[in-house]
């Protein structure tokens, strides 16, 4: 029998601590869905096809199916984790009470740091979509991307300002347009509904894998990016309303839902585009899934693949701001960073200093910064968390066994998908490592320096005892 | 000028309308609340609160 049964009706794992004004738990598991799968599914609509540059066709599948493994270990992990830790911050939180300090505040520094790169990696989409439709409408100057990379920004600011149920419902009605483009999409396209135009094996002949094995290797690093972001459903953790069902519910079924999304979308482009068109993200084929559609030659699958890549592109930036606010807000409240970011809009009821304070910087990097860059920085960021994951569910596994908190999910076939997530953690530093390498060391140089800034000054802030509130038995061990 | 030149104006336009709704709102939102009432959330505190209110 369990001590704390945090699946209960009265606790969810929760207890009173003097809260006057709190965030508002109003969400379902098809919130928790459109966060995840909102974040993510730009990746499908642009971006993957880097991974068909790097080794072809093949190998980008073969990324496709092994980032595929890497992030359902990602979403069994979060969900039976977040099912006990139902608080904002997502991993941040359970890196606080599963492993300690400075391994939450580096986890809370790369949610933040992945979160707000890939907003601004999205505005910057949307702009470059916004110049696209102006030229195909007869706009003869270029057209300035910047007032529509800026009212991205802004207006999904506000809409996150203004509360969490809005935000996520308009998330979940563009997600699910944009996922049921890519149906449409490959029902047309694949012979389902009328003439088949797919010509896989003329495409592939003499490319199957043009640069060899490690090609497949390098593909890894753009592999990713059809799920990155699926972890993200865990910062919703304060705001459902029964944490220890919709988390697991939501984020495993977002996982499925990418699974198939990125698996119809390589064969559908793959089958269309030749392999060097669609491997140039560049100067090449963008928007792979557009590209798909322009050539199927129907007007109506052109005006849906567009507005599914706009729609991919704002839900997105959209759950971008909504993750990285909570995790910035969760960090100040724990004063981690000051203070002053944990307030609570009484009327909102959102994190509304976290979510103003991350425009301009989002603002800055979107404005400032080249795409290329702002995505290997989000990349890296995210792959970090997810070494952090391995690590906390065995330390969670083993500090706080089955028997001592019922969890809302229990993942199969333990420790399995954690030695498996780490293994592919690696391979993916290595490719990373390939093409991105001086990034990469820069990038881990940069979280040394903030750890020892956090640990000789910041720490002593940190609110030590307050910050634990959960009503978890001690810990195995200790 | 055609519609594109007009749409970038627009855009310029309802993003100051909402950087300044935010602004503007977050400046009457701290001058009218107390830094301990907007600063009081602690993790785990809500479900007890809804618990609470369901059971009145």
């Amino acid at each position: 029998m369990a001590d704390v049964d945090i699946t209960s009706q009265t606790m969810d794992g929760m207890g009173p601590h003097g809260t006057k004004v709190g965030l508002l738990r109003v969400l379902g598991p098809a919130h928790v869905w459109a966060l995840g799968v909102g974040i993510v599914l730009v990746g499908e609509y642009m971006g993957w096809n880097f991974a068909v540059g790097k080794g072809g066709a093949y190998a980008a599948l073969i990324a496709c199916w092994f980032a595929g493994i890497l992030y359902s270990c990602v979403a069994m992990i979060d969900s039976e984790v977040t099912s006990t830790v139902a608080s904002a911050g997502g991993q941040y939180t359970q890196a606080k009470h599963i492993i300690g300090p400075l391994m939450a505040f580096n986890v809370g520094l790369y949610l933040v740091f992945a979160y707000t790169m890939l907003e601004a990696a999205n505005a910057i989409t949307a702009g470059y979509l916004f110049s696209v439709v102006a030229t195909m409408t007869g706009h003869e100057e270029a057209l300035d991307q910047r007032p529509f990379i800026i009212l991205v920004i802004m207006f999904l600011a506000w809409l996150n300002y203004r509360g969490v149920l809005a935000t996520l419902t308009f998330n979940l009605v563009i997600t699910a347009i944009a996922f049921l483009a890519i149906i449409v999409l490959f029902l047309s396209t694949s012979g389902v509904l009328g003439t088949g135009i797919m010509e896989h094996a003329a495409l592939f002949e003499g490319h199957e894998l043009p640069y060899g094995w490690i090609g497949v290797l390098a593909a890894m690093h753009f592999g990713l990016w059809y799920y990155l972001g699926i972890e993200g459903t865990t910062q919703a953790a304060e705001e459902v309303r029964s944490p220890a069902r919709a988390l697991p519910f939501g984020t495993l079924a977002g996982i499925m839902t990418l699974l198939i999304a990125a698996t119809l979308t390589w064969y559908v482009c793959s089958g269309v585009l030749p392999w060097e068109f669609l491997g140039d993200g560049v100067n090449g084929s963008v928007a792979p899934l557009f590209d798909t559609a322009r050539l199927s030659g129907s007007t109506a699958l052109v005006w849906l693949l567009g507005f599914g890549t706009l729609f991919a592109t704002l839900a997105s930036a959209n759950g971008c701001i909504n993750d990285a606010s909570r995790a910035w807000f969760a960090m100040g409240r724990d004063k981690y960073l000051p203070g002053w970011f944990g307030a609570v809009h009484p009327k909102y009821r959102t994190p509304y200093r976290a979510i103003v304070f991350l425009v301009p910087i989002a603002l800055i990097f979107a404005l400032g910064a080249p795409l290329d860059q702002v995505i290997t920085f989000s990349i890296l960021s995210g792959l970090l968390g997810y070494t952090f994951m391995p690590l906390n569910i065995i330390l969670f596994r083993r500090k706080w066994p089955l028997e001592t908190i019922k969890r809302g999910y229990e993942h199969p076939f333990h420790p399995i998908p954690a030695i498996t997530l780490l293994t592919l953690c690696g391979v993916t530093f290595f490719a990373v490592f390939l093409g991105y390498g001086t990034q990469l060391v820069a990038m881990i140089g940069f979280y040394i320096v903030v750890s020892l800034w956090f640990h000789f000054w910041r720490y002593r802030f940190v609110n030590r005892g307050a910050q634990f509130t959960m009503p978890w038995p001690k810990p195995r061990g200790y | 000028m055609d519609l594109w030149n007009w749409l970038e104006y627009g855009a310029w336009g309802l993003s100051a309308l909402f950087g300044l709704h935010m602004l503007m709102d977050w400046l009457k939102t701290d001058s009218s609340y107390s830094e301990d009432v907007l600063t009081s959330s602690r993790e785990g505190e809500l479900e007890a609160m809804a618990e609470e209110h369901k059971g009145r």
